[in-house]
């Protein structure tokens, strides 16, 4: 009886969305209707829906190429887009109830998916321009997904996936865009390692709450995973084991076709002149050596700038990670610099007074700059954009740091552009960072999600969707569907879903 | 991006390391009482490993708790034997015999069982003697811990002798299975770790206000009414028995819980009358307050209950609950109201709610059953009449709470500085390690008569999705606590290494146990 339901709590929406079609009206009043409506998330930013109730039928209903499309099966991006929103939204194996009593307005046949712009992207790599926007049209028999390129197809499919409410959904249409081009997940692999299976799975959990960055902050002082060609030493000597606990270049070239084929960058940080400790293993005289009084200590510092060594490993070094991240951008870190070691040294003192430095940070024009500093966020951004360089915020969003209760509240009610300035939209948008000192494969994804799904309702919908009560309403839901879809995402109170997660 | 105290911390990690892997791994966890080791080392092949019963031991083969743990400990000491030999080990038997001088291998453990062990491991052979099979249990799984893989992966173990014994006889894990319902796996898969760290005691708070998972037998819509879902959340008769039998053969007793009278709204779904009707002015409201103790089809209602789980759960032991009773419903109703005139109690509802108690746990004392109250039933009446255990959940001065019960001559359990579900920004394990259950001023009669402690891990914001790593290793802090000794103890720094690897343990075993800090395991968890 779901789809009789479900006609009902259309038939509320449309009463408040029809005429205008901005959806935070509607869910301000459809708290009060019964629960087992669809719950969108992250919210589209438009949309319309009318009373029809269409059934799907697992046996006949298929995802196509629309006929105008210029993508088609030889797309192998959308062809495995299909084949996943497809066990998505029929589950694998999931029995269907023959209703035959219940008489529908008609069957939904087909989801035809348009791509629109001459080059659809199929081979290419999600970049910060590329276009996420996408209009979803559901009438009988067919529905129509079109999209400019494969990265808004991708979203749109997600949307499409959360529509369907045990096989039936009504007619609706969406139009939907981000909010912010740069909606990203840090996870830390240096603190903990990361089997790549569990950077895999919220891979896949990024996708289901249209993420687009996967930042991954892939080396710092504890560990070396990375495995690099040119320097094997760094992994063989910097890991916690040069073979159990480093990635490959075929894990790392799987992580990026993965998340390729989710419309999502991987952005490779590689953090330095500070977080180095476990580079000095595997490449000797790059750290800078400390000094007690005027004899050498015996321990390392950040890596030595004044050294030509030092700039000739980086440059071979950088060669190679930028062949094997496509990315445009690549994250340099360059945070917590310790200066008390370079203080130290005798050779960087004298480097010092023979350049007469005055330290000025010279930026190159096309630089990104993430806020990290808890203080003041605002006075930096205002800072940051006022210099005229685009900004990341991550700030609020440090969810390794856990409290009691539902601090997914605190991180849905920040608002990035909540500074004084003219220049906001140098903020190109904002990552949810999960830290890896206390985190690994065994609590990691059940601490990201849902707390990231806040974020991630920030960083795509509308900056007027921000009701707390009616987002908890969809939250809980979009939680459910991620733990039906095998993610185990944490409860944001009591409560239970349809289907459990019984794990393991 | 991290706060520089964080690395300094992570320095002393590092020589933490390097001083004890000099002093060597093989510890166990909890810490036994006596023990000592030599360098001498033994090589076990797991083709020639045979576990057997001595002589003269009570129990012989057939013993079903024992049998069973055989097996298991086999898997657990050898988790990638695939029953090929390994050329490079050598082909020297090794037997682990046990004796064990009174049987009960078909009896479940309770208050009174016996849990000390001796073991000696020479060469070829471990000698493990128990009183009972429960503490042969323990006696296994220490053995089981001092195994360890050399870097060809070949097992050893060193030259041991271990006297053991608990320091509390009550060493419990309560699970809230009505804020969340668990799936049978993530409770079954709670006791399997819960003996690694040799807890005996599965504290099952099994109903609450928001949902009533169990399925009674007499009163059916208890569950088909108050679950979340009356056929996908409940834990039928034979779930029951499953988890009461996985726990018998670790050596773990089940106490359920039947908390009331508040935290039962759950109940009033399919038992109408059962709660009290709430009152705005001189009409009900609509709504339904704490159980109704004026009627006499309550007591009637939980005798029957409580007859049935008794039944059906072996332990003398049952939880009848007692904790934060909202009063405001009881005053708006006039019968109530009426009753209390009756009965003289003035204005004092903490008198009705005594009163209430009192009952129930005479009904459970006609059962032969030892009622466990939380502290709030004490804190409302400290010259008791009825006799039960008394746990402590509050805050504040637990210690002068425990003074004050033990005075009273009551036995007392400690929880409140063990609630694992709470878990802060620093997720500080030492914070279990460093309670001192008996830190309050008493004769040593008081003191005996604290006869344990329990970590508790409510369910507001835990389900199967997280429950696991956010229970162990902090769970296992706490069970050093309340099984070795406190001066051995004492500190956190020593503990440290200790724990790091015995997480590494539970995560070769299976169990997603969270990392205590930046590091890593030889085996990684590779679940999700």
């Amino acid at each position: 009886m779901a789809a009789l339901r479900l006609l009902s709590v259309w038939t509320l929406l449309l009463t408040v969305t029809v005429c205008d079609g901005w959806l935070f009206d509607g869910f301000a009043a459809r708290r009060h209707s019964e629960s087992d409506e669809v719950a969108l998330w992250p919210l589209p930013q438009k949309f319309q829906t009318s009373v029809d109730a269409f059934r799907l039928s697992s046996a006949s209903f298929q995802i196509v190429h629309a006929k105008e499309s210029t993508a088609g099966p030889s797309c192998s991006l959308l062809q495995n887009a299909f084949r996943r929103y497809y066990s998505y939204i029929f589950g694998n194996g999931r029995k269907h109830g023959k209703n035959l009593e219940n008489v529908f307005d008609a069957d939904l046949a087909e989801l035809q998916v348009q791509i629109t712009s001459a080059d659809p992207e199929c081979d290419g790599y999600p970049s910060l321009k590329s276009d996420e926007s996408y209009q979803l049209e559901v009438n009988q028999p067919t529905a129509v997904l079109k999209a400019a390129s494969v990265w808004g197809a991708l979203r749109g499919l997600e949307t499409f996936s959360q529509l369907v409410y045990e096989d039936d959904y009504g007619g609706t249409s969406i139009s939907d865009f981000p909010r912010f081009a740069h909606r990203g997940i840090l996870l830390d692999s240096s603190r903990h390692y990361l089997p790549l299976k569990v950077i895999l799975a919220n891979l896949e959990a990024m996708a289901m709450n249209k993420f687009n960055v996967f930042h991954w902050h892939i080396v710092d002082d504890q560990s070396f995973p990375f495995q690099s060609r040119t320097f094997p030493d760094l992994s063989h000597k910097g890991a916690y084991h040069p073979y159990t606990h480093v990635y490959t270049p075929a894990d790392v070239k799987m992580v990026i076709e993965f998340a390729r084929m989710r419309g999502i960058r991987v952005l490779a940080e590689f953090d330095s002149p500070g977080h180095t400790f476990s580079w000095g293993k595997g490449q000797t005289g790059l750290l800078t050596p400390c000094f007690s009084g005027s004899s050498p200590s015996g321990t390392f510092g950040p890596v030595n700038p004044i050294l030509n060594s030092t700039y000739d490993f980086m440059t071979r070094f950088f060669k190679e990670v930028s062949t094997v991240f496509p990315d445009a951008y690549i994250h340099l870190g360059g945070d917590e610099v310790d200066f008390s070691c370079w203080k130290s040294n005798p050779d960087i003192q004298k480097f010092m007074d023979q350049q007469g430095f005055v330290v000025c940070l010279q930026l190159k024009g096309d630089t990104v700059v993430e806020v990290w500093m808890n203080n003041n966020v605002d006075k930096e951004l205002q800072n940051v954009t006022g210099s005229g360089f685009t900004a990341i915020l991550s700030a609020p969003w440090y969810l390794d740091y856990i409290s009691y209760g539902q601090d997914w509240k605190k991180y849905y009610t920040v608002e990035p552009l909540n500074f004084e300035g003219w220049c906001k939209k140098l903020v190109i948008g904002g990552e949810a960072c999960l830290w890896g000192e206390y985190v690994d494969a065994t609590n990691l994804t059940p601490r990201l999600w849902p707390r990231a799904s806040a974020v991630g309702e920030r960083l795509w919908s509308d900056e007027n969707v921000k009701d707390v009560g009616s987002a908890y309403d969809r939250l809980v839901k979009h939680r459910c569907r991620m733990v039906r879809r095998g993610i185990p995402a944490e409860p944001l109170y009591i409560g239970f879903c349809p289907h459990e997660y019984s794990g393991n | 991006v991290f706060p520089s105290s964080a690395f300094s911390f992570f320095c002393q990690t590092l020589l933490l390391r390097v001083f004890h892997e000099v002093e060597q791994a093989y510890a166990v966890w909890p810490m036994p009482q006596q023990m000592s080791q030599s360098t001498d080392r033994y090589p076990i092949n797991p083709q020639l490993l045979a576990f057997s019963y001595a002589r003269d031991s009570a129990a012989q083969s057939g013993c079903s708790v024992l049998d069973a743990a055989f097996e298991r400990y086999f898997n657990l000491i050898f988790p990638d034997f695939v029953g090929l030999s390994n050329i490079w080990s050598e082909p020297k038997p090794f037997t682990v015999s046990v004796k064990v001088k009174n049987g009960e291998c078909d009896g479940f453990p309770d208050e009174g069982s016996n849990e000390s062990y001796n073991l000696s491991v020479s060469a070829g052979q471990a000698v493990l003697k128990a009183e009972s099979v429960w503490g042969a249990l323990r006696g296994l799984e220490s053995f089981s811990q001092l195994v360890y893989q050399d870097d060809y992966n070949l097992y050893f173990v060193n030259k041991t002798e271990i006297e053991d014994f608990p320091r509390f006889q009550f060493r419990g894990l309560l699970l809230d299975t009505s804020r969340h319902y668990l799936p049978m796996p993530a409770i079954l898969k709670t006791l399997d770790a819960m003996a690694y760290s040799k807890f005996n005691v599965f504290h099952w708070h099994i109903v609450d206000d928001p949902s009533f998972p169990y399925q009674s037998r007499n009163y059916p819509d208890l569950s088909s009414k108050g679950a979340f879902h009356p056929m996908t959340h409940i834990y039928t008769q034979s779930d029951v028995k499953r988890v009461i039998y996985h726990a018998r053969l670790r050596g773990i007793r089940v106490v359920p819980e039947f908390d009331s009278p508040g935290h039962t709204q759950s109940w009033g779904k399919g038992q109408p009358d059962l709660l009290t009707s709430c009152y705005k002015g001189k009409v009900p409201s609509g709504t339904f307050g704490p159980v109704n103790p004026t009627l006499s089809s309550t007591y009637q209602f939980l005798n029957g209950l409580f007859k049935e789980v008794t039944s059906v759960f072996p332990d003398s032991y049952l939880h009848l609950g007692g904790d934060e009773v909202d009063f405001t419903c009881w005053r708006s109703n006039p019968n109530v109201q009426a009753f209390m005139a009756k009965m003289g109690f003035g204005s004092d509802y903490t008198k009705l709610e005594s009163y209430y108690m009192e009952n129930i746990v005479n009904i459970t004392a006609a059962l032969n059953k030892t009622s466990i109250v939380w502290q709030d039933v004490f804190d409302y009446r400290e010259r008791h009449r009825a006799h039960y255990v008394v746990e402590v959940w509050k805050g504040g001065c637990y210690l002068c709470e425990m003074r004050r019960m033990t005075k009273a001559g009551l036995k007392v359990i400690l929880a409140a500085p063990f609630y694992l579900d709470l878990p802060g920004p620093t997720h500080n394990w030492a914070r279990y390690y460093n309670v001192r259950p008996l830190a309050f001023k008493g004769t040593e009669q008081q003191k005996k008569l604290v006869i344990g402690g329990e970590v508790c891990m409510w369910g507001e914001y835990v389900d199967a999705t997280n429950l696991t790593p956010r229970l162990w290793p902090r769970a296992s802090a706490a069970a050093e606590r309340l099984w070795s000794d406190e001066e051995k103890t004492s500190s956190v720094d020593k503990a440290f290494p200790r724990l790091e690897d015995f997480r590494c343990t539970l995560i070769r075993r299976g169990i997603q146990a969270e990392p205590l800090f930046v590091g890593h395991c030889k085996h990684e968890y590779s679940g999700l």
